[in-house]
């Protein structure tokens, strides 16, 4: 690391924010001596609370982070906020609007919002996501909210970085739950139904329940089932208490009923929140999400790593774009070519173990 | 290591500050630097001096365009300064002033620390040339 990058980690551990807000740009930038910087922050992680909160477009999730921050703030809690939008595959440029509707948090620094894009690579965003994470909860911060729109597996994956994922559901929307079943009912951990003064809401929250049931009975929902003592009842919760003591470590998906722009039901969704958090601990799975945390990240860097090295390999054997006009002249193709890139990388690898059996 | 990839984007906040609910200028100017390919983020109305700080610092813009209509730019812009300048963002963010300021009042924005002043009738092309040929190299 050089000397830049050390004063760079120093301040930001001392609490300067102009310090985070940087470290946070070589993360997105990918700028020289960011890993460096990153692995140096690992040992001061581990402290915070991430929450993920995901939802259609219009859903309400900025209003809802908004009254969540100026709630954490009221307990004396500091809050990191990143909000991540799309941006244009064909530009690459992106208007981030999320922080317009973070008024109530506004002029108060312990709320730190940043906002992110994808920048090109496939899946990059979900890597820096995670370690833009790990640099607010290297900084102090209580709580850390990533909100992101769930459109795809890209924002599936970002949502993952966090412990505890809340998805909003608006209501009336009784075809959009039929599409969120595939993707989205297995990553929630707390279901939202917000602008739940607007008519529709019983059905959609009708309707999520019995997504709930039909997940739990058949074993399909993907991160558990029910929560005997979660304290699920407050959002509303379908399968209640349980005796079961086998079923006593496990999770209800709780329902809450959300008034955003008024802050209605914040507080049944913050104990909700506090509920998830203590059946992780409890049960064991908090541990078990970060080793498989920890799995998929170091599986990601190799991928990123190998990658790279693809493409100098690539442009070796001639360039991308040769290779692509050899195929559409029909003189090869895709398969060919990639054993063919591959090749030299396979028999090195093959000597390597010939050499250290 | 060589291969690692870099994925720099010009980051800018474009910035309405004060009592002044023109923003269509503001939005133009947004939409024009999103299809340049830069990263736009648009502070909304109404805004108070230490929010466009704030917004500034946190999301670590090399760019911050203040859209100003009022005729306030006298006292808003000042203060924005110094409130980077708290957090020692004032010599590596490119700070630019669009909208109507009289001719009187340039130097003494340009004083402040405002690299330029985008008046009516600037083209986007003029202005889109700036921010990439002065964004700062960090």
């Amino acid at each position: 690391m050089n000397a830049d990058d050390e004063t760079l980690l120093a301040e930001l551990l001392e609490g300067k924010h102009r310090a985070l807000a940087r470290t946070i740009s070589k993360i997105e930038n990918r700028a020289p001596g960011y890993r460096e910087l990153i692995s140096k922050l690992y040992a001061h992680t581990g402290e915070a609370e991430v929450i993920g909160i995901t939802g259609s477009p219009g859903a309400g999730k900025s209003t809802l982070v908004d009254k969540l921050a100026e709630t954490y703030r009221e307990r004396g809690e500091t809050v990191g906020v990143i909000a991540i939008d799309p941006s244009s595959p064909f530009t690459g440029g992106a208007v981030l609007g999320d922080r317009i509707r973070m008024a109530s948090t506004v002029g108060d620094m312990d709320v730190f919002v940043r906002s992110m894009s994808a920048r090109g690579t496939l899946g990059g965003l979900s890597t820096a996501t995670a370690d833009a994470v790990k640099a607010m909860d290297a900084f102090g911060k209580d709580k850390i909210i990533i909100e992101t729109v769930g459109a795809g597996q890209n924002e599936i994956d970002i949502v993952r970085t966090a412990d505890t994922v809340a998805v909003l559901v608006p209501p009336g929307s009784g075809d959009d739950v039929q599409t969120l079943k595939a993707g989205i009912l297995e990553i929630a951990d707390v279901f939202v139904v917000n602008k739940a003064d607007r008519p529709g809401t019983d059905r959609t929250v009708q309707e999520l329940r019995e997504m709930i049931e039909l997940g739990s009975g058949s074993g399909l929902s993907g991160s558990g089932h029910h929560g005997a003592d979660a304290g699920g009842d407050v959002g509303g919760s379908a399968v209640a208490t349980q005796d079961d003591p086998e079923e006593r470590a496990t999770w209800t998906t709780p329902i809450v009923e959300t008034v955003a722009t008024d802050g209605t039901g914040v507080d049944d969704f913050i104990d909700e929140l506090v509920a998830h958090r203590e059946y992780l601990v409890d049960s064991g799975a908090h541990a078990e999400k970060a080793r498989q945390r920890s799995a998929e990240e170091i599986r990601t860097l190799l991928r990123e790593d190998v990658h790279a090295m693809l493409e100098d390999e690539l442009e070796r054997a001639g360039g991308i774009d040769d290779l692509a006009a050899a195929v559409a002249a029909g003189e090869t193709d895709p398969y060919t070519v990639a054993d063919e890139v591959l090749s030299p990388v396979e028999d090195c690898l093959a000597e390597l173990e010939t050499r250290n059996p | 290591m060589s291969s690692e990839q870099e994925q720099e984007s010009i980051r800018c906040l474009v910035a309405k500050v004060g009592l002044d609910g023109h923003d269509r200028g503001a939005h133009v100017i947004a939409r024009a630097f999103r299809d340049a390919g830069f990263e736009v983020i648009y502070s909304g109305l109404h805004k108070a001096p230490e929010e466009i700080v704030q917004a500034a610092v946190q999301e670590d813009v090399d760019v911050l365009g203040i859209s100003i209509l009022s005729g306030a730019h006298d006292t808003l812009v000042p203060k924005i300064m110094s409130g980077l300048e708290e957090y020692d963002a004032k010599d590596d963010t490119l700070v630019l002033v669009g909208g109507v300021i009289p001719e009187e009042d340039r130097p003494e924005l340009e004083a402040e620390g405002v690299s330029a002043i985008f008046g009516p009738g600037t083209s986007i092309e003029e202005t889109i040339e700036f921010v990439r040929e002065n964004a700062p190299d960090r």
